[in-house]
């Protein structure tokens, strides 16, 4: 069953996503794909996150649909102008790839080439935009496709903005998203249910399938660096003193994650999990939830 | 105005070590404003060379703009046997005056750095990148194309934290002050609408007012 599929018969769906690692060696992130293979709807295959340059997300997510997954090939528009975006978009198609989650992208800056040019010439909205144009067979400019793709478009949205103006901003974004053909969402990591919850309430109505992310806690330090650095993601400080407390940490870690993803089945459609190199305990995690 | 920094003294020292005779010119508008290149800056410089380079003779001079040929005139009349014209105008000012000296060097002593404003004693910021197609009415009179690090025209990205940057904690979120500023008039709803994407324009720029142009009559009755 593909992502889309899998939306559309109303089931809780799971997806994980993998990072194409820097270098040419992709055995080591297939194997961690194979093992999540038969218990995820689909794989995001990340596009330089956090603008570290590594190998592409479109070659990757070819990969993918060889060994039976379905990817969800994760497009920025920080690197390519949109030629190159609506050419690789073609590309990805002819490769194989059917859903496509687009992203604005971090700014150069946060990354391993912090001087790199940043292109933004288009963002989310517009991304959904031109894949909706390429889907009904024109390109942006208006010329006319010889053969179109038929993209299954997705996009993010953060519930755990920090304060009004930036939470309103997200909100009037995801609509905006789904005018421009976003059918599905999928969230920053997610730890307080209750904010979660008052964020579905708010987008209830909206049309789009949301996922709720889940980010596996690695460890305390982890916690406290992404309630610093990364945007929208807090750890409510008793989860940091479960970890910091269990002898078994990767236990703990994945408690709250079960925790979490029961919290999260009445409230959305499914989760995103994130569990950066910990692919591997994700099937223990589905067990315990009962996906 | 146009906001420009000094470079170092060891670049402008470098630039102009093959010469003895300058003639230092300030400007009297923008560079002057943001303290960078006025008749204080003009003197300090001068007083610095020379005492790095004892042999160096260096002429002060100060016009009201580089950018302008009526005030380009009145460097001819100081440029005598200077060698070289050392500039403390803009990039702008520096190539209108290197047009007309096309047998002398002109060396820029700064770095331009944008369009922008004096937000506080010694900081300035950009808030103009001359893109050619203002939409200041629809955002608050902020803008997105100069003041969003990823000059985004769709709303915000979602990488702020605390009401700033994902790129910098110096910088406020363009979108979340655009949002307040719309609240504020009452215009919330100029954040919806359709996809936009920008027309970035060509380089070099070059704008034509036909109703001005000298020598091409205008026909019609």
């Amino acid at each position: 069953m593909s992502l889309k599929e899998a939306l559309e018969s109303r089931k809780f769906v799971v997806t994980a996503e993998v990072a194409p690692g820097k270098g040419t060696d992709v055995e080591h992130v297939l194997e961690e794909a194979s093992v999540i293979k038969k218990r995820v709807d689909a794989v995001n295959v990340t596009d330089l996150q956090s603008s570290v340059m590594r190998l592409g997300s479109m070659a990757f997510s070819h990969f993918l649909t060889e060994m039976g997954i379905d990817p969800v090939y994760q497009v920025t528009c920080r690197d390519r102008n949109c030629l190159a975006l609506q050419s690789d978009l073609l590309s990805g198609w002819a490769l194989g790839i059917k859903n496509v989650l687009a992203l604005t992208g971090d700014h150069p800056v946060l990354g391993d080439h912090p001087k790199a040019r940043p292109v933004f010439e288009l963002d989310s909205v517009s991304l959904l935009d031109v894949i909706g144009k390429l889907n009904s067979g024109v390109d942006m400019a208006g010329n006319e496709l010889k053969g179109a793709p038929d993209f299954f478009p997705g996009a993010v949205v953060n519930p755990g903005a920090d304060n009004e103006a930036a939470f309103d901003l997200q909100i009037m974004k995801m609509e905006t998203k789904i005018e421009a053909g976003a059918k599905f969402f999928q969230t920053q990591g997610v730890y307080d249910l209750d904010a979660f919850e008052k964020f579905m309430k708010r987008v209830e109505g909206f049309g789009a399938k949301v996922l709720g992310g889940i980010i596996l806690l690695k460890s305390v330090g982890m916690a406290r660096f992404m309630n610093k650095n990364v945007s929208g993601v807090f750890v409510p400080e008793p989860f940091v003193q479960e970890i910091k407390a269990a002898e078994d940490k990767a236990q703990a870690s994945k408690e709250i994650a079960v925790r979490l993803i029961k919290g999260m089945k009445d409230l959305c459609d499914g989760v995103h999990i994130m569990a950066l190199g910990w692919e591997s305990k994700i099937p223990a995690i589905l067990d315990e939830v009962g996906l | 105005m146009i906001i420009a920094e000094q470079k170092t003294l060891a670049e402008i020292q470098d630039m102009v070590s093959p010469y003895h005779k300058i003639l230092l010119a300030g400007c009297g508008t923008c560079t002057a404003f943001c303290s960078a290149g006025g008749p204080e800056q003009v003197d300090q410089l001068a007083e610095a060379l020379v005492s790095q380079n004892k042999d160096m003779v260096v002429e002060k001079t100060v016009i009201p703009r580089q950018c302008a040929e009526k005030f380009i005139d009145r460097l001819e009349k100081k440029m005598g046997d200077n060698e070289v014209i050392l500039s403390m105008a803009c990039g702008n000012g520096v190539q209108a005056v290197a047009g007309r000296f096309p047998d002398k060097p002109v060396l820029p002593a700064l770095n331009t750095q944008f369009i922008g404003v004096e937000k506080e004693p010694g900081v300035w910021t950009e808030n103009c990148m001359a893109c050619g197609d203002c939409i200041l009415w629809r955002t608050g009179g902020i803008c997105p194309v100069a003041r969003c690090a990823k000059s985004l025209l769709n709303g915000a990205c979602g990488g702020a934290s605390e009401g700033h940057c994902e790129v910098s904690k110096d910088t406020p979120c363009a979108w979340q002050e655009i949002y307040h500023a719309l609240k504020r008039l009452n215009q919330l709803h100029y954040l919806k609408g359709k996809p936009q994407v920008k027309e970035w324009p060509i380089h070099p720029g070059k704008v034509v007012r036909e109703d001005l142009r000298e020598g091409e009559a205008t026909t019609g009755d």
